[in-house]
């Protein structure tokens, strides 16, 4: 046993191993890393990443101000505001949420019962200030027009496990 | 007296019980939508079904099955359940599934039941009904799609209001409800149809979208637009009022509350006095300054006045506790003039059973004949029309009324419109009178008139007269309109010895004996007009109206839902009104701002927390802090002989939407009287 050890360390054999390895992954693997950000790895139809109100194909907003996304934010992130909009239908005023606040659970889509407020597939949205995250209804409607491509082809693919 | 089992529990009831009232008495829940405890019974929601063994073989509606001896009922049996459950499939098959936009969802009963006793699907695929929504007037929004056809709103509009103005029409799937004709629901009641709507057909409509019913604080207070105190809860999210709803109180309001309690809190944001203000003495226009520079500029105004020609005046929604410490401030400064009867009302204020409501609201029900004189308690007190009409409707009483004739919600005799009607009424029926309780109900506004002493005489003699007072019954009424005015009554709110009242302070102003005029909360008479010039007036309250347009200085005070405060009710019964929102800006409390002038003017009143104040008047008038009680006091001869006129009597209240500041700030109250008060009524005011 002794002189099995010794051998091995004499002649570094581990040392030889772990460049195989290496040299294996340096030449004859598939290449791991990727060249981020103009390379990007493969993201889950459920990801959970910022924002987005969506609207309906005509144009019309889909959030109807029921307000159970922010009866259900753990965070409290989320706040609304809600009257009678010209036409008597029943729209939001205002629709903040703090993304500093939040904690990208997702139970906000959960709760919605049209598809309006949801985590798209968007995480590159680091900003310099943190008012700037503070995010308005324009800037979530504005992201949902931005992403609806992606956003729909999503909840496509998991419509079946919902 | 049946007695019967429910759930294997034994329970004996009053003969004539429902099923569904006696599993009540033993705390057992039955779901129901039809049936409510204030109407009729109509058994067509058929939620409430149960199994009563021994019976014909099918479900029973218990709230229209009365108990019988030796009944056996279960009510979470199998069959019940399967019931149950089909009923709610039938209930859904029309209802609409728009509980994210319904204004109801959150507090809706079929939402609350669909998710205790339903079935989590459907098996109708036909197409669902749709039905046209109607107008209901400003308050009242409809939904009549979501609507179940449980009929309590028609109910409702025809047993307490009294308005019959709901039906339901068409059979089957057509069947809906509506105004036979075209017509807006006229009644103070209104809103009360929100309340007793089961689903989200009927819905506020100032309130709609604006909140949900989970985010909201929820304060128990007491109203301050009558002198019913009528209980109810203030709903406030952050700083704003967002909704007022009404409180159980059996005595008082039972379960409903006036229009105009329920839907003037929007008056609470707007025109606010929120920091003070001093009138500059060259341009004439008020300037905004700081606390400390109006008490120093009050200080230095008032400076060598003597306390003869100092005056206050409280207004309708001033507090007890203001009011106390306004009058201790008046007593520290030596001025014998103060009153609370801003209406110009004059009558005795020495005995307390002759400014009360004696019987108490509760004791209506007992009567069995009533009088009205020269009042109009559907706008002058809408509960106590309700409770009126409630007596007639169980007993068909006789009511005579001696005043304006008015559209009340009960056939009534009209007796005449002058006090010397009164009197010879008196006369006539003297002894003859055959009811066991009669009741006489004396308005505010009879007293509000030059001969108002001798009127308080005269109605004294014609209620001994006409038998209203016997061993255990007083039935001598006086129907107040100030939330204030019984509470400033009792601490003695009145001219002093030698002081001066109301019109005689206005006088006052007028020739120069009254050099300042704390008004407090003062905003129901023309101030502008009325104020003389050379006086020193200041005006401390919550909103910018009449006090306010006269004052040289302002101190912004805070409103009934901004501040703990005492009410006293026209029968006397003290309530509590607790803080559900902070006051605007730099407006404070009411006594606190009196306190902290009293300091700034050399008087420092005595107290420095609100429990002590409440201390302070318990010592002096300890029925007071008796809250929700009604003390006894002794009955005696009071009013002043005199000569009276011929004048017709005349109801307080001209204008039942802009009764006060709160009301006439208020956008809805606007609305509303642009919406119910007729052109006839538009003419009256335009004259006046």
């Amino acid at each position: 046993m002794a002189l099995d050890n010794i051998a091995r360390a004499f002649f570094l054999t581990e040392i030889v191993k772990g460049f195989a390895l290496t040299l294996k992954y340096m030449f004859f693997m598939p290449r791991v890393t990727i060249n981020y950000p103009y390379e990007k790895g493969p993201i889950s139809p459920r990801f959970r990443g910022e924002h987005a109100l969506r609207r309906y194909p005509n144009g019309e907003e889909r959030c109807i101000a029921c307000k159970l996304c922010e009866a259900i934010c753990p965070a409290l992130a989320i706040t609304i505001e809600a009257e009678p909009r010209d036409d008597g239908s029943r729209r939001t005023t205002r629709y903040d949420i703090d993304m500093t606040k939040c904690i990208y659970c997702g139970l906000c889509a959960e709760a919605c019962p049209v598809d309006a407020i949801v985590e798209g597939p968007n995480f590159e949205f680091a900003t310099e200030t943190r008012e700037e995250l503070y995010y308005n209804k324009d800037k979530l409607l504005e992201n949902g027009d931005r992403w609806e491509a992606q956003i729909a082809a999503n909840l496509t693919a998991d419509a079946p496990y919902r | 007296m049946p007695k019967l089992t429910i759930n294997g529990l034994e329970v004996e009831v009053e003969q004539g019980t429902s099923i569904l009232q006696a599993a009540e008495q033993i705390g057992i829940e039955i779901p129901r939508f039809c049936y409510h405890d204030k109407l009729t019974v109509p058994a067509n929601c058929r939620m409430c079904l149960v199994e009563v063994e021994g019976g014909p073989p099918k479900p029973a509606a218990s709230c229209a099955m009365a108990c019988g001896d030796g009944m056996v009922v279960q009510t979470e049996s199998e069959m019940v359940k399967k019931a149950r459950k089909g009923v709610m499939e039938m209930l859904l098959i029309n209802h609409p599934l728009d509980c994210p936009i319904c204004d109801q969802g959150g507090e809706c009963d079929l939402q609350d039941q669909a998710m205790a006793y339903g079935f989590d699907r459907s098996r109708f695929e036909e197409n669902k009904r749709a039905v046209k929504d109607k107008e209901l007037g400003p308050l009242v929004k409809t939904i009549m799609t979501r609507c179940i056809n449980c009929t309590r709103c028609v109910r409702f509009a025809e047993e307490i209001a009294g308005t019959p103005v709901l039906g339901q029409f068409h059979r089957g799937e057509d069947a809906e409800i509506g105004t036979f004709i075209e017509q807006l629901v006229e009644t103070e009641l209104s809103g009360n149809l929100i309340d007793i709507c089961p689903v989200g057909a009927l819905t506020s409509k100032p309130y709609a979208f604006a909140a949900r019913s989970w985010e909201l604080k929820k304060t128990e207070s007491v109203d301050v637009h009558d002198a019913v105190g009528s209980n109810i809860r203030v709903d406030s999210r952050g700083r704003e009022v967002m909704r007022i709803l009404p409180r159980l109180h059996e005595d008082v309001n039972e379960e409903w509350i006036s229009d105009r309690t329920r839907f003037s809190y929007d008056g609470l944001n707007r025109q606010r006095l929120d920091r003070p203000y001093i009138r500059d003495e060259d341009s004439g226009s008020l300037k905004e300054a700081s606390w400390d520079e109006a008490f120093a500029y009050i200080a230095k105004k008032t400076k060598g006045v003597k306390g003869e020609n100092i005056a206050a005046l409280a207004g309708d929604l001033c507090d007890l506790e203001s009011m106390t410490a306004l009058k201790d401030l008046m007593g520290a400064l030596g001025s014998p003039h103060m009153d609370c009867r801003t209406d110009g009302g004059r009558f005795d204020t020495s005995v307390r059973r002759g400014y009360i409501f004696n019987s108490g609201i509760a004791g209506i029900e007992q009567a069995d004949a009533i009088l009205l004189v020269g009042t109009n308690p559907r706008l002058e007190a809408t509960m106590v029309n309700a409770r009126i009409r409630k007596t007639w409707l169980e007993k068909r009483i006789p009511i005579a009324l001696i005043g304006e004739a008015a559209e009340l919600t009960y056939p009534y005799h009209h007796a005449g419109t002058t006090p010397d009607d009164l009197v010879k009424l008196a006369k006539d029926y003297a002894k003859k009178v055959k009811a066991e309780k009669p009741m006489m109900i004396v308005g505010a506004g009879a007293f509000a008139r030059e001969d108002g002493e001798a009127i308080h005489k005269a109605v004294y003699e014609a209620a001994e007269k006409l038998g209203c007072i016997k061993d255990g019954w007083n039935g001598f009424n006086v129907l107040q309109n100030a939330a204030s005015r019984v509470g400033a009554l009792d601490i003695g709110f009145v001219p002093q010895k030698s002081g001066k009242d109301f019109n005689e302070i206005i006088e006052g102003t007028k020739d120069g004996s009254i050099e300042v005029l704390y008004l407090l909360g003062a905003d129901e008479f023309d101030t502008r007009g009325q104020v003389g010039w050379q006086t020193f007036t200041i005006y401390q309250g919550h909103h910018g109206d009449h006090g306010a347009s006269r004052a040289d200085v302002i101190l912004p005070g805070s409103a009934y839902t901004e501040k703990d405060g005492t009410y006293v009710n026209t029968e006397g019964r003290a309530q509590l009104a607790k803080k559900a929102v902070a006051p605007p800006g730099e407006a404070r409390e009411d006594w606190k701002i009196l306190r902290a002038l009293s300091e700034q003017m050399g008087h420092t009143l005595p107290y420095d927390t609100l429990i002590q104040l409440r201390e302070r008047i318990k010592t002096d008038w300890p029925h007071l802090a008796d809250i929700d009680t009604l003390r006894a006091s002794p009955w005696k001869e009071f009013g002043k002989k005199g000569k009276i006129s011929k004048d017709p009597f005349r109801s307080s209240v001209t204008h039942y939407y802009l009764t006060n500041a709160i009301c006439r700030a208020s956008e809805t109250m606007a609305k509303c009287s642009e919406s119910f008060v007729t052109d006839d009524n538009k003419m009256l005011e335009a004259a006046e």
